[in-house]
């Protein structure tokens, strides 16, 4: 009692302006020397009559259905009082005041940015923003919530986190509650609705196993589609795994279809099913509202074979299974840098177990192959401290298989596919170690065989980063309000790209200095930047903005397509700027900058769209063309 | 409480005396006759004129006695010359009084003015000493209603030095926690009142630091369900601030209402009197209305379930008055009607239509209800042919209805409003549930069709010259096809929209909005036919009556109005609430109104009289949401604290709390057979509740019901029947369709 009494007290202490407020009001309309007794009366007026209309605007914001209160409110309850409201305050999102903070001071201050006519002028008029509309959903069948997308999924992440590792946590009272609730209104869906008597000894509660018939034929046309030879269903299928809340039942089932599919299929040497299977590991990864690491047990095994698999082909000699390892790499460190955590280690369990068999001499090019490449999507780290000391023993031994007598047409091939992969990771890395003057001498000392072809892409990736670096300057960056509901909306959509980088809030990405490596670094989380080195062989930098909705503006490198169905505006444009360098190999570097949906509406059906400047860029479209590139289920169609 | 520094007895301050009774004091008075006053019909909204040029009722000359005394015991006595010769009083009509002691003063004025006996002599108790107090407390429920004579004077006495006051609340906090445990609950709800009063004199008073030590060394022992006054409370800490507002106001010119036990309150009487804490004592006399009953003292949570509300709980005597809360019987025109129906039907429409009635209606035949009103206590339009058609339609629909209950549950069809950019902020469903419309902040209205059929306007006049009259189907040639859309916007307020309504027979549509206006829209030009003004303040809720010409509609400014559709005037004005009145519905037999307000009551007006017959306390929250249950008997009410409450319209008494909600509740509504409630809330649930069982479980005997002294049962958790959570959509709206299909309706904030 005390101490919630002491907890309210302060919240009822009376908070009043401070006087030097008054005072810089009072010069700020020509009054210079207020007496500091006219300051203290001021501000406690000042201070109840703001009270006050606070108070009113509150009701106004309960009556307009709203949590958050807005400036209109504070306008009518100006009105109330009979006062003139502000004018040129209406904002329906948030108040534009911006926060900064620094040298132990806080600032709240309003942007004003000087804006160039011409460019209004310029800039294309926004799209209409889409009209009212209504949308129907069953929100519950007779006493059943259906679990479609429009719904929230019946168990959270959370509940599933919970159920799966502490089953035998007592559950806090809240959630007991909801869990009574949840077991009365959806019947038998909830697995533990029932079982929660107070007083008795907890056992491992019983998950139900049996799906009911509609989950069934569920799960049996998505298996089918997902694997099948039509291409449309197949998407279907994948987007429906991708994004439908109900899934976490039929997770078992689906972990143990693409478990025993890869075991047979890298027997069967069927390629094709190994993409499409994990494609299906991508798009359950993809899904927020599962929990999938109940199940790495399964999938990690069935990705790892995808990429280290001595044979995944009948004729290794003409299939592109290479892009099966990288599409499975990239995989791999996506599910590190989700799921990896001090307690499971799987980072660096998987570092040691590709080291390990890399290293070994009698070690296939096939599975060589994978295993840097696995190694590699870790990330620059392990390719500054695995990698690169390794080149010039890798090296001599693709030396000795391209100059050496042929042996087979198949070691060369791998070894001509480990030579690129090598040069594609390292390039990057090593224009970033090294500083300039790339001497080719030198790195042949240092890399041994690879060193001249190395030298010679370092430089290219520094032009590459110097001539973007130029572009940067002329561009502007356009930044909108960061958005309040970043992590609401991020908890919602989920970036489809293998690594994902949190940026500081939008004005740290303004100045892309020259010299530094763009990579940004993790605090807050306000855009979410998704860096890929592309392993394609286009030597442009390929910048993807994805925006939701009216973009106004069109910069040299970076274009938008307007997404067919979202309204949402673009936040921001950025390039990376890599220091300028002579020479380059082949740097490339993939920003994604996501703009968070702002509306709800949008959020169902929101797809990214993505427009690369590079000489592809014609028929893209949709959310999956991020792995456009990568995805090997593209590129066994179309080799490259 | 207007003039305290008149006990100062400066001189430029008796001026101010002497006005401020005719000023302050009269207006004050106003918000409460408003209340009593609003018998007569029409005249609710007093105006304060009257009264002073009638200044021989005897509650005028009480005051001026009043006054005239006052300054008699300060010696003005050139003031108290000049004072008697205006108005016109005997000179020995105060001598008596002013030179004798307390108890042959208070016969004194008992012989003078009769029924105001209390007033005068609870003053003069407080000049000489309470020791004639308890004698009075009888006498004091007669004058309750005439609180004006005290308000003006109380200030005069509370002059106490401002540093006891502490010592004075603690004291009494000190004793009421010494008490046995079935008197302390009761007591303890004195603290509030006291506080709050004790704090405004020493604001008033200019002590503003020893009102801040108070506020701050108190206010944390306060219910929590105070919380939101004691903000407004805090913030005020300057007698000019007290100047305008509207919660002080409140706290000043009407009685905070409690509800104790004649052995607590004698308990309580005794220790003040023991002590001579007369500043306490003269709050609770000025300031307090002490509704005393025999019998047990309450329990804490018995105290709790009926307390919250910004003035108290309602008084036992305003929940006395008969309530006709029978439905209506069904119309002559059934009769023609049944006979349409036979024929079209084959003879299946007659049996098939009274079972559902049977169902729904439990004892209703076609006897009239001993508990409805007369047929015609209150005028109703009459039907017209479509009228028949549309009843045809909803009996046919009716016997398709699904028998609902707690293991048959709805489903749920859920509309969201997309890219409303969060400016939703009102929205209706028609009865048959073919139309949607929807008010929005960016003031527009909007109406959809959620069947096939699209909206068309009619053609203009030119066009509608052409065609001929005389035809059949004349309803369908008047309309325009190359209007047809599936929405239309319709222009006209200048704020956001508050309250929507449809009219029963789907032609109309009413708005209400901030701008103050209530607009009357057609739906079938889709233009607007009138602007209802009378509420200068924003409108927050509006609804037609179910038989349709008459509407409800409140505001910011405290009164709900009642209109029909073709008087640009409103018929009554009902006035009473405390602060804003947040939410209107008719009552199904259209002869009450029940108004739920940001002063945590829920009031039920009587259309014909103009009479609160109902005040219902319990709500910590301003209340969001009402719902009459189909039979008329039952009011079911939603607030900001999450909880819904239901009410037994006929006793007067609480029926049950129904826990379970986080946020705001802003939509409830009953199945069509009353089996089921349906909430819709701020946290994004729509919750189903099995009123049935909740009315079914709680045994009502005499002497609750005599005392309304109810035990409620905490059982909201079998009460729920499933709660369904929206993605990210508030559940502003519900609505059962004919056959019990919920429709819920929220614009998704994600």
């Amino acid at each position: 009692m005390s101490a919630m009494a002491e907890e309210r007290r302060q919240k009822h202490c009376s908070v009043v302006l401070p006087t030097e407020s008054m005072k810089a009001m009072a010069e700020s309309v020509g009054v210079g020397q207020l007496q500091e007794d006219s300051c203290v009366a001021l501000s406690e007026e000042v201070s109840y009559r703001i009270k006050e209309i606070a108070q009113d605007a509150l009701k106004f914001m309960h009556h307009g259905k709203r949590r958050k209160l807005t400036t209109s409110d504070i306008d009518n309850a100006l009105k109330l009082k009979n006062v003139e409201p502000l004018y040129g305050f209406q904002s329906q999102e948030f108040i534009p005041f911006r926060f900064a903070s620094g040298g132990g001071r806080e600032l709240h201050f309003y942007e004003e940015k000087e804006v160039d006519l011409s460019d209004i002028i310029n800039t294309p008029l926004p799209r209409v923003p889409l009209d009212v509309s209504l949308k129907a959903h069953w929100l519950s069948i007779e006493g059943m919530q259906p679990a479609i997308p429009e719904n929230p999924p019946p168990a959270t992440k959370e509940q599933q986190k919970v159920e799966s590792t502490e089953p035998l946590k007592v559950v806090k009272p809240g959630q007991e509650e909801e869990g009574t609730i949840q077991g009365k209104g959806q019947g038998t869906t909830t697995p533990d609705g029932k079982g929660k008597e107070k007083g008795l000894i907890r056992l491992k509660p019983r998950s139900t196993h049996e799906l009911s018939v509609e989950q069934q034929l569920y799960y049996k046309e998505i298996t089918e589609a997902c694997v099948g030879s039509c291409e449309a269903k197949r998407a279907e299928a994948l987007q429906s795994i991708a994004t439908d809340p109900g899934l976490y039942q039929m997770l078992p089932r689906f972990s143990t279809f693409i478990s025993e599919g890869v075991r047979v299929n890298v027997v069967q040497n069927n390629l094709a099913l190994l993409i499409y299977l994990m494609r299906m590991v991508k798009a359950l990864m993809d899904n927020p509202t599962l929990y999938l690491e109940k199940y790495l047990h399964e999938l990690i095994p069935a990705v790892v074979t995808c990429i280290v698999s001595k044979q995944l082909c009948l004729r290794p000699d003409v299939d592109n299974h290479w892009a099966l390892r990288d599409f499975a790499a990239r995989l791999m460190a996506q599910s590190c840098k989700t799921f990896s955590t001090t307690t499971n280690n799987i980072q660096s369990r998987i570092t040691k177990t590709f080291t390990k068999s890399w290293l070994d001499d009698k070690t296939q090019w096939t599975t060589r192959y994978g295993c840097i490449a696995g190694l590699a999507e870790l990330g620059p780290d392990v390719i500054k401290t695995l990698i690169i000391p390794r080149l010039a023993i890798e090296g001599a031994r693709i030396k000795a298989v391209m100059e050496g007598p042929v042996i087979s047409n198949i070691d060369k091939i791998g070894a001509e596919h480990v030579q690129s992969l090598l040069l594609k990771h390292c390039a990057s890395v090593i224009a970033k170690l090294r500083s300039p003057p790339d001497n080719v001498e030198q790195y042949r000392t240092e890399y041994g065989y690879l060193g001249p072809m190395l030298c010679s892409h370092v430089m290219k990736a520094r032009t590459q980063a110097a001539l973007q670096a130029q572009q940067v300057n002329r561009t502007t960056l356009t930044i909108t309000q960061p958005r309040l509901r970043a992590t609401a909306a991020q908890a919602n959509r989920r970036p489809r790209t293998p690594s994902i980088i949190k940026v500081p809030s939008s004005l740290t990405l303004m100045s892309p200095r020259p010299g530094t490596p763009s990579q940004p670094s993790p605090p807050a989380t306000k855009y979410i930047v998704m860096a890929t080195s592309a392993g394609a062989a286009s030597t442009q930098q390929v910048i993807l903005v994805i925006t939701l909705s009216s973009s106004q503006s069109a910069s040299p490198v970076t274009s938008t397509v307007p997404s067919a169905t979202s309204t949402l505006q673009p936040l921001v444009k950025l390039e990376p700027g890599s220091g300028p360098g002579l020479t380059a190999s082949r740097p490339l570097q993939k920003y994604i900058v996501v703009s968070l949906p702002s509306s709800a509406s949008s959020s169902l059906e929101t797809k990214s769209s993505v427009l690369p400047t590079s000489i592809s860029s014609s028929s893209l479209d949709g959310g999956m063309k991020l792995e456009r590139s990568e995805s090997p289920g593209a590129s066994t169609q179309s080799p490259h | 409480m207007a003039a305290v520094q008149g006990g100062m007895s400066d001189a430029d301050i008796e001026t101010d005396i002497k006005t401020e009774p005719s000023t302050d004091g009269f207006g004050n008075n106003n918000a409460n006759d408003g209340r009593v006053l609003s018998a007569s019909p029409g005249s609710g909204s007093s105006t304060g004129s009257n009264k002073q040029t009638a200044a021989v009722t005897p509650e005028d000359q009480q005051t001026l006695l009043a006054v005239l005394q006052f300054l008699k015991k300060n010696k003005l006595i050139e003031s108290v010359e000049i004072l008697r010769r205006e108005a016109g009083l005997p000179e020995n009509s105060l001598d008596p009084k002013a030179t004798e002691s307390a108890g042959a003063g208070s016969g004194g004025a008992a012989g003078i003015v009769d029924l105001e006996g209390g007033d005068v002599s609870s003053l003069l108790s407080r000049v000489t000493g309470s020791s004639s107090a308890g004698a009075q407390a009888p006498t004091k429920a007669v004058a309750e209603d005439q609180p004006d004579v005290r308000v003006v004077l109380s200030a005069y006495s509370q002059q106490g030095d401002p540093t006891l006051y502490e010592v004075y609340y603690s004291d009494l906090k000190k004793f009421i926690e010494t008490v046995l445990d079935c008197h302390r609950a009761e007591l303890s709800q004195v603290f509030y009142p006291l506080f709050v009063h004790m704090y405004l004199e020493l604001v008033y008073n200019n002590h503003e630091s020893e009102a801040k030590a108070f506020f701050e060394k108190f206010s944390g022992d306060q219910e929590c369900y105070y919380e939101e006054d004691l903000r407004v409370l805090s913030g005020l800490t300057k007698k000019e601030h007290m100047r305008g507002n509207e919660t002080l106001l409140d706290f000043r010119t009407s009685k905070f209402v409690l509800r104790i036990s004649r052995d607590s309150y004698q308990l309580l009487k005794r220790h003040l009197q023991e002590r001579q804490n007369n500043q306490i004592w003269n709050i609770i006399q000025e300031h307090l209305y002490i509704d005393i009953f025999d019998g047990m003292p309450r329990s804490k949570s018995q105290i709790d379930a009926m307390s919250g509300s910004l003035a108290g709980e309602a008084k036992r005597e305003a929940n006395k008055t008969k309530v006709y809360y029978g439905l209506l019987k069904e119309p002559e025109i059934e009769l023609p009607l049944d006979d349409e129906d036979e024929e079209a039907e084959n003879e299946e429409g007659k049996p098939k239509k009274k079972k559902p009635k049977k169902d729904s209606m439990g004892s209703k035949s076609k006897k009239q209800d001993p508990n409805a009103p007369s047929q015609n206590r209150i005028p109703l339009p009459e039907l017209k042919d479509s009228d028949k058609l549309d009843k045809i339609m909803y009996m046919k629909e009716a016997t398709k209805r699904i028998r609902l209950g707690s293991d048959n549950l709805p489903s749920v069809c859920f509309y969201t409003f997309l890219n409303a950019y969060q400016g939703l902020t009102a929205v209706d469903f028609t009865d048959d549930s073919s139309l949607i419309a929807g008010g929005f902040a960016d003031s527009t209205v909007r109406v959809w069709s959620v069947t096939p059929k699209k909206l068309r306007k009619v053609k203009s006049a030119a066009d509608l010259n052409l065609i001929d009259k005389e035809s059949d189907d004349v309803l369908e040639r008047i309309m325009d096809e190359k209007t047809a859309s599936e929405s239309k916007i319709m222009y006209g307020h200048s704020g956001p929209v508050y309250g929507i309504s449809f009219s029963p027979d789907r032609n109309y549509l009413l708005s209400s909005s901030e701008d103050g206006t209530v607009r009357l829209w057609s739906l079938l030009t889709f233009t607007c036919l009138v602007a209802y003004k009378g509420h200068n303040y924003p409108v927050w809720d509006t609804q037609f009556s179910p038989y349709g010409y008459y509407f409800v509609s409140g505001g910011h400014d405290r009164v709900a109005r009642l209109w029909a559709t073709d008087h640009y005037q409103p018929l009554r004005i009902f006035s009473g609430h405390l602060a804003d009145i947040t939410c209107t519905r008719f009552h199904p037999n259209s002869n009450y109104v029940a108004t739920g307000s940001s002063d945590r009551t829920i009031r039920v007006w009587d259309v014909l009289s103009g009479n609160c017959v109902r005040i219902f306390t319990g709500h910590k929250g301003p209340i969001h949401s009402l719902a009459f249950s189909p039979n008329g008997k039952f009011l079911a009410s939603g607030a900001t604290d999450g909880r819904v409450l239901l009410w037994d319209i006929g006793h007067g008494l609480m029926m049950g709390e129904l826990k379970g909600h986080t946020d705001t509740i802003y939509s409830l509504r009953f199945s069509r057979d009353g089996e089921i409630l349906a909430s819709g809330s701020m946290d994004n649930t729509v919750r189903l509740w099995d009123v049935m069982k909740a009315f079914d479980d709680l045994e009502t005997d005499d002497f609750t019901a005599a005392t309304g002294h109810i035990h409620l049962q905490d059982n909201s958790q079998e009460l729920l029947l499933g709660t369904y959570t929206t993605k990210s959509t508030p559940v502003i709206h519900l609505h059962f369709t004919r056959r019990n299909l919920l429709l819920a309706a929220g614009v998704s904030q994600l």
